[in-house]
């Protein structure tokens, strides 16, 4: 049969062969991706945002109904400190800057385990391979998530939240005859939202590092069940290795991983004084940046993602 | 200029050959239409082409390799796997202006013109569509993408007979040009009879026939015989019989029509009439064994 070109509308004739297509840089297919990984989970912004707006809610409430002797509080040499009938005026800053970031953790790892599983599973991998974007530049915008998005939303969200905190203190203390003094002074906001952006670079993005890559290519392998893919056969191994051998080699391995470094200990050392990460802040970025584990750490997440990269050309629709 | 070339195209699951060294050649401007009954390689070849599958053997789409330069290849290739693969959270609006985004050759007026011809509304999700949107949808995104080959496979699987002749009129008129080689697959092999210009048979992993529609249409006849005249009819080599309402109707390649005329009523068969004789039921074996294809595994006929 001869095809019809006198049947083409004339609305669309060929033009665009005459004109060389435009060309579209890997930057901007990178942005796009990560564009589309935001549309498609929500939950990425709308977790973190949600859980601002109920600390905000609880933190007005408590900040008008508590007792004003147990609001007041005085600064020694510009430090707030306790008073006898007084909470710590920075620990609720501290708690909304945990739960924010345990939030936005728990979306970090569902959403890794979903990002290469969730597209089998649909089918839609079909329809994103139809699409002149390499597996590279996919599977490089999902590990963005975690690695760089997660971590940046979520000192955002936090500082916007202390912000308006601050805020509702220093209305409502004002409104209630309470000296906002130490609060103007005493709260050390700045310094804290330093700390913490330095604590979720450091931590969250590049000490898990391998944890993200790990849960990327258990998503980009399993064909069901990503979460007891990428928990069970550790802890298996773990436990093998007790029966067996009768030492804990990897076990402390994954302490070590989940828990970092003795000195980069991270875990409320002395609560409600400071950041619930306060220790790591006490070690310097050059401490941090020598650590070996921090090195081979990242060098094995290369690893993972480099394989989750080749997994997702083999893989097909589930 | 070749679109797609295949040497020995050779792809084994285990031990089950799903595509078994493959030769084909097809030519710029052409539709090919891929016929073959489940679990026949259909899918296999298509993944192979579209760079979804590794493979044995050489092949070149677009005088790219597939499975290492897949990325660069979708920029000159359209593929429609079948209507349910658009992401369902995805709204319309976002869906064009992520292909916009990432396709060099996406022609956003025309998404929009396409789109404004049905009734789906821009703030919709895929998964608030009928099945007849969603694929109307994928068309519209498809078909304003600038391709040199089109893959079809099952597109119209599971929708209505309206919508499928909409697709099909719509694909000729509105996007088809010479610069432009299409595939398709298909089950309803004779709503797509019409547009074909190549036709080929797959079947266990083998090309067990090809030809241009040119050809099918001149070289093949059914008679329906009159009764007494069969051995006559049976003398002059049909490729199949088979039996309906106790008539023999006889299938003949490249037989004459004056000479069946005196024998009984003649017919030109559907290319399903066509494929059950070459492709045979395996539960009931043809009282007549085809002849040997003149080209087994091979097809280079739409190479023109």
């Amino acid at each position: 049969m001869t095809p019809q070109t006198d049947a083409l509308p004339t609305s669309f004739t060929d033009t665009a062969h005459a004109t060389p297509a435009a060309r579209i840089s890997e930057a901007r297919r990178l942005f796009w991706s990560i564009r589309r990984e935001l549309w498609e989970n929500r939950a990425i912004y709308i977790a973190p945002l949600a859980v601002a707006a109920f600390i905000l809610l609880g933190f007005f409430y408590s900040t008008v109904r508590m007792p004003a002797v147990m609001l007041i509080t005085d600064t020694v040499n510009g430090v707030v400190t306790h008073t006898s009938h007084g909470i710590d005026p920075i620990l609720p800053y501290t708690i909304a800057a945990g739960l924010l970031m345990a939030t936005t953790f728990l979306v970090a790892i569902f959403y890794s385990l979903d990002a290469l599983y969730g597209e089998r599973r649909d089918r839609s991998i079909l329809f994103w391979k139809s699409l002149p974007i390499s597996d590279l530049t996919v599977v490089l915008s999902k590990a963005a998530i975690p690695l760089v998005i997660l971590p940046l939303l979520t000192w955002a969200v936090t500082v916007a939240t202390q912000s308006i905190m601050l805020l509702i203190n220093v209305t409502v203390f004002h409104a209630r005859g309470i000296d906002t003094g130490p609060l103007h002074s005493g709260l050390p906001l700045t310094q804290n939202s330093m700390m913490l952006l330095y604590h979720l670079v450091a931590v969250h993005a590049l000490w898990y590092a391998p944890i993200w890559c790990w849960f990327l290519l258990v998503s980009a392998w399993a064909r069901r069940t990503p979460l007891l893919w990428a928990t069970l056969p550790p802890i298996v191994l773990g436990v093998l290795e007790m029966i067996t051998l009768h030492s804990g080699h990897v076990f402390e391995f994954l302490k070590y991983r989940i828990h970092g470094p003795g000195d980069i200990d991270f875990t409320a050392s002395h609560a409600g004084a400071t950041m619930p990460m306060g220790a790591t802040m006490s070690i310097s970025p050059t401490q941090f940046l020598t650590t070996p584990g921090l090195w081979a750490g990242l060098a094995l997440a290369a690893v993972f993602l480099a394989a989750a990269i080749q997994l997702r050309r083999y893989r097909n629709p589930l | 200029m070749t679109t797609i070339q295949a040497t020995g195209l050779h792809k084994s699951y285990g031990s089950s050959v799903a595509l078994n060294s493959i030769d084909l050649n097809v030519g710029e401007g052409r539709i090919l239409g891929l016929i073959g009954p489940n679990g026949a390689g259909k899918t296999t070849l298509l993944n192979a082409i579209l760079g979804l599958t590794a493979y044995q053997g050489e092949l070149s789409v677009l005088g790219r390799n597939p499975w290492t330069q897949r990325d660069q290849l979708m920029n000159d290739v359209a593929f429609v796997a079948d209507v349910a693969v658009l992401p369902r959270w995805m709204r319309v609006s976002d869906a064009i202006d992520f292909v916009a985004g990432i396709h060099p050759r996406f022609d956003r007026t025309k998404a929009e013109t396409f789109l404004a011809r049905t009734t789906i509304k821009r703030t919709s999700k895929v998964r608030e569509l009928s099945k007849g949107m969603v694929a109307q949808l994928h068309l519209a995104l498809v078909m304003s993408i600038d391709a040199r080959l089109l893959v079809l496979d099952e597109p119209t699987l599971g929708l209505d007979i309206l919508f499928r002749k909409q697709f099909y009129d719509s694909l000729l008129n509105d996007y088809f040009d010479h610069h432009l080689t299409i595939v398709i697959t298909t089950h309803q092999i004779d709503e797509v009879q019409y547009i074909l210009t190549d036709l080929l048979f797959i079947d266990r992993g083998n090309l067990v026939f090809g030809c241009s529609m040119e050809d099918f249409d001149t070289r093949y006849l059914e008679l329906i015989v009159n009764p007494g005249q069969l051995p006559a009819a049976r003398a002059l080599k049909p490729i199949q019989e088979r039996q309906t309402f106790g008539r023999s109707i006889l299938l003949y390649d490249r037989v004459p029509r004056e000479q069946l005329a005196p024998l009984g009523d003649i017919r030109t068969p559907t290319i399903a009439d066509v494929f059950v004789a070459f492709v045979g039921q395996p539960n009931q074996p043809a009282p007549y064994s085809p002849p040997p294809v003149p080209t087994p595994s091979s097809y280079t006929g739409a190479a023109q």
